[in-house]
Order: structure tokens, then sequence, then C-alpha cells
């Protein structure tokens, strides 16, 4: 792909090994384009990522428009290495490029309303032809409480291993919230909105009692019908353990001081 | 002589005559093509071409396999009264042998590759998750199926016993599509492919059987024992 220019090096960076450019390109969930983990790289094609905008809209001082092209410029572009652990089992790990989405949310002013960040995925079925099946409530609904979102471990995403966002992955901008179950990270965001109720999520929508509105990465917490204990990292043939909060325990265990991990899952 | 049925029960009978018949052909090219999914996933395993996650698409394409060939044996019944070609009953035992034959590579696919023997977390799961609670069993049942399929166990059980034992592959079918229909995320357009024509052998049977009952006990061809397996 299309090689972003000036993206900075930074300390994020794991001793685990990357999985392979190949691997992250062609193992996805992202049912915008079928429900298998090999077709939406076959099928992402037909998503034209220009022109676009996100509308970042509701409870800001400053909602703006923004061309995806402006937006990419709106602060420093850096590389930071993150595990991506799926909810089914499955884990990666990414040298994603992008910055903090605090940077954004500091330029758009929330108001004092604003709990909480929904991000909505583009709603069209000729360029997402999964949007065809009604396997999903369409368009894809994530959200973030507000400080989660400006955490800055939050990444707003433009790119991987120094290259634009390959369609399958999410292009031309999504979210990356690393110690969440992958499904958090809303993909393709056309609308990020400021609210002061907690949205539901699509996937809490679909099936409630199986993904809820956290969905931190717990090995103590299992989905009703596997274990979350261990992951296969792709490319390794034993299981790893799961780590608290995905291994940024240290960062983000603050967020949740006091809370039932296994009621607020 | 062919398996989850029956077959001594007309030993001596006019039929024998046509399964004597009954091309070896038939059995040779179906026995290749059952091989074929297996072939395809060791070249896959063999140039590194199952993805990202082979482990998974092992244990999928092998479960798929299973449940396939499980409905392709439940299938032979209704063909051979609706084609008329009562010699398919032949390829049966060979058909079932494949879904056990799939069915033991996918489990031990899953003990192998993806638990790789940790016996705890294996208990654990067949306790705790619903779509492996179901499968172990579905998979289970199979063996005292295949080890019963050889012409002696036949004689050994005699034709009543040994049919009512292998009745359990409708049990096993049956759990084998919850199995799949609990696992799946989201999408079950698959399983429920799986559960439509499952639902249909069943039916298919259910009618011939109420039939029967309907024309008195001892009529027609359908009243052949092993048309009911």
């Amino acid at each position: 792909g299309e090689k972003l220019p000036g993206v900075r090096k930074t300390d994020h960076v794991l001793p685990d090994a990357l999985t392979p450019f190949e691997d992250v390109a062609h193992y996805n969930n992202f049912y915008e384009f079928g429900t298998d983990k090999e077709t939406p790289s076959r099928t992402a094609g037909s998503l034209k990522t220009r022109p676009w905008t996100v509308s970042v809209e509701g409870e800001v001082q400053k909602p703006k428009l923004f061309d995806v092209d402006d937006l990419l410029k709106l602060a420093p572009l850096e590389e930071r290495i993150y595990r991506l652990r799926c909810v089914e089992g499955w884990s990666m790990v990414v040298p994603w490029v992008g910055f903090p989405l605090a940077e954004l949310i500091k330029r758009v002013e929330p108001t004092g309303n604003a709990k909480f960040v929904e991000f909505i995925t583009l709603y069209d079925p000729a360029r997402m032809p999964g949007q065809k099946s009604s396997v999903l409530d369409w368009p894809y609904r994530e959200a973030l409480r507000l400080d989660e979102a400006m955490h800055p471990l939050t990444l707003l995403v433009f790119g991987l291993y120094g290259e634009v966002l390959p369609n399958q992955n999410g292009a031309p901008v999504r979210v990356v919230v690393p110690w969440k179950y992958g499904f958090k990270s809303a993909k393709s965001i056309v609308r990020i909105r400021f609210v002061e109720q907690q949205p539901v999520s699509t996937w809490t929508r679909a099936v409630p009692s199986e993904y809820g509105f956290y969905a931190n990465v717990n090995p103590q917490v299992d989905h009703p019908r596997w274990s979350q204990a261990k992951e296969r990292r792709l490319g390794e043939f034993f299981k790893r353990p799961t780590l608290m909060f995905n291994g940024y325990a240290e960062q983000v265990a603050h967020l949740y001081a006091g809370m039932d991990l296994k009621k607020f899952f | 002589m062919p398996a989850w049925t029956s077959r001594s029960s007309s030993r001596g009978r006019k039929r024998i005559r046509h399964e004597e018949n009954a091309p070896r052909a038939a059995k040779a090219v179906v026995f290749v093509a059952a091989l074929i999914p297996l072939a395809r996933l060791a070249a896959g395993a063999a140039l590194g071409t199952l993805g990202a996650n082979p482990i998974e698409k092992i244990i999928r394409t092998t479960g798929y396999w299973t449940l396939s060939f499980l409905l392709i044996t439940l299938a032979v019944t209704p063909l051979r009264i609706v084609l008329k070609l009562p010699r398919l009953v032949r390829l049966r035992r060979m058909l079932g042998l494949f879904a056990f034959f799939y069915g033991l590579l996918h489990f031990t696919g899953y003990v192998v590759l993806d638990q790789f023997f940790d016996w705890p977390a294996i208990l654990k799961d067949i306790a705790q998750r619903p779509f492996i609670t179901v499968g172990f069993p579905s998979f289970v049942l199979l063996i005292p199926l295949a080890v019963t399929s050889t012409d002696a166990m036949m004689r050994r059980l005699g034709s009543k016993c040994w049919q009512r034992l292998h009745r359990l592959v409708y049990v096993s079918a049956i759990g084998g599509v919850i199995h799949y229909l609990w696992l799946v995320k989201k999408d079950i357009s698959d399983p429920l492919r799986f559960t439509v024509l499952l639902t249909a052998l069943l039916g298919f049977r259910a009618i011939v059987l109420l039939r029967r009952r309907a024309r008195g006990s001892n009529s027609t061809v359908l009243s052949d024992r092993r048309e009911a397996g």
C-alpha cells in the first residue's frame, strides 16, 4: 500500500514478535464485508475511501465535518505496536500508525454533558456488500466512556506497517483501544458523537448476554460460550495466557477502580 | 456389508443378488472422493496455505466434513427409496465410517492442536461450554457404531440389537448440528443449512413411520426393518 509520510517511531514497542502483514491483512473480522475472516480481504476492494468525511458532533463546543485528509494532519503520526486480542480467543501484534484520539477530542472541546463517545461506521451496502445481509444491525456502532476515549493509549488509526490502512483493516480511519476486545475498535468511521447517555453497541444489541459495553480483555471473566483465560497468538502453536487488560493493566486499571468487572463485562 | 444398517434381516433374500452385482467401482469412487477434503487440508498444511490461523482452519474443516458425512450417511435410506436404488445401501457403512474418521480428526485436532493435551482445560470446556458439552458426546457416540460396523459384530449382536444401537446416529447428528449452531458467533447461515437438511432427513423417516403405522405394521416394502436405518 501507499506509504504514510512522516511517521514517528515511539517507545510503544513490545517484546512480542510482530504478526506478519499478510496475516494482519487476511484475517479480519469485518462483517461489513462478510462474516468469515478471509472474505474481507477479497471483497473490501469495493470500499472507496476518498472522498471521505468524518463528522464530529454532539456535546461539543466546536462540532466539525473533517475531510479525512485534514484529519490525518491534525497531529503528528506515530507508530505504536499494540497487542490485539479478539473476543474469539486469538490475538495478533500490529504496528499501527495514527495519533491519540485525545488530540481530536481536545480540539472539538466536549461540553460538560459529554460522558460517552460513540463511533459510527459507514453504512453503504454498495461499498460494503456484507451490509446487504441483516446479520448485524447496521450501521456498526461502538462507544467508549469519555475517559477511556481520552486515554493516551486510545489511538485514531490511519495505517499499519507504515502504510495506509488496507480497506479490510478499517480504512480510511478507525480507532484502536488495545486493552479491549477487538470489536470495540470501530472501523471505517464516518461519525463520532459525544453523548450523555451510554450508547448501545452493535454487538451488545445483537447478543446482550455475551458482549457487554466495556469488553475489557479479562482472563478471569469468560465469554459465556468459551474461556478467555488463554489465547492463540497467530503463528504460534501453544496458547499463551491472556493478560489482564491485554497487558495494559498498569496504564488502564485505574479507570475501573471499584467496579465489578464480572458485572461490567 | 453395509454399516449403519442391519442387513442380516434380509440375509438370504433376493436383495443379496443385487448387492453382489453392485459395482465395486462405485465404492472406489466414493472412497477416493471422501478423502479429497483431507487431501486438501494436508496439501494446505504442507504448502502453508491454510491462512493466518491454520489450527482453526483444520478444526473447522474436519468438523464441517464430520457433519456432512453424517448427513450424507443419513441420506442413503431416503435416496434408496426415492430413487428406487436399494443397492445404495452398500455405500452406507463406508460413508458412516468416514463420518467417524473426520470426527476423530476433528476431536484429535481439538485435543492436540487446539488444547495440546491440557486436560483440565478440556474437561472444563466439556463441563462449561455448552457447544462442547454437546459436541463431545456426539462424537463419543460414534465410537460404538464404528466398532460394531463389521460383519462379525453385526452377527454377534443380532440384527435387532445392532439396529437399535445404530439408531444412536440420529442422536449424534442432532448433537453435532446443535454443536455447530452454538459455536457460531452470529452468522448462523451455515449451521442452519445443516439444520434444515437434518430436519428433512429425519422428517422423511417420521413420515415413513407414520404411514407404516397407518397401514398396519406388516405392509409395504417400507416395513422392511432395515429401511428404518
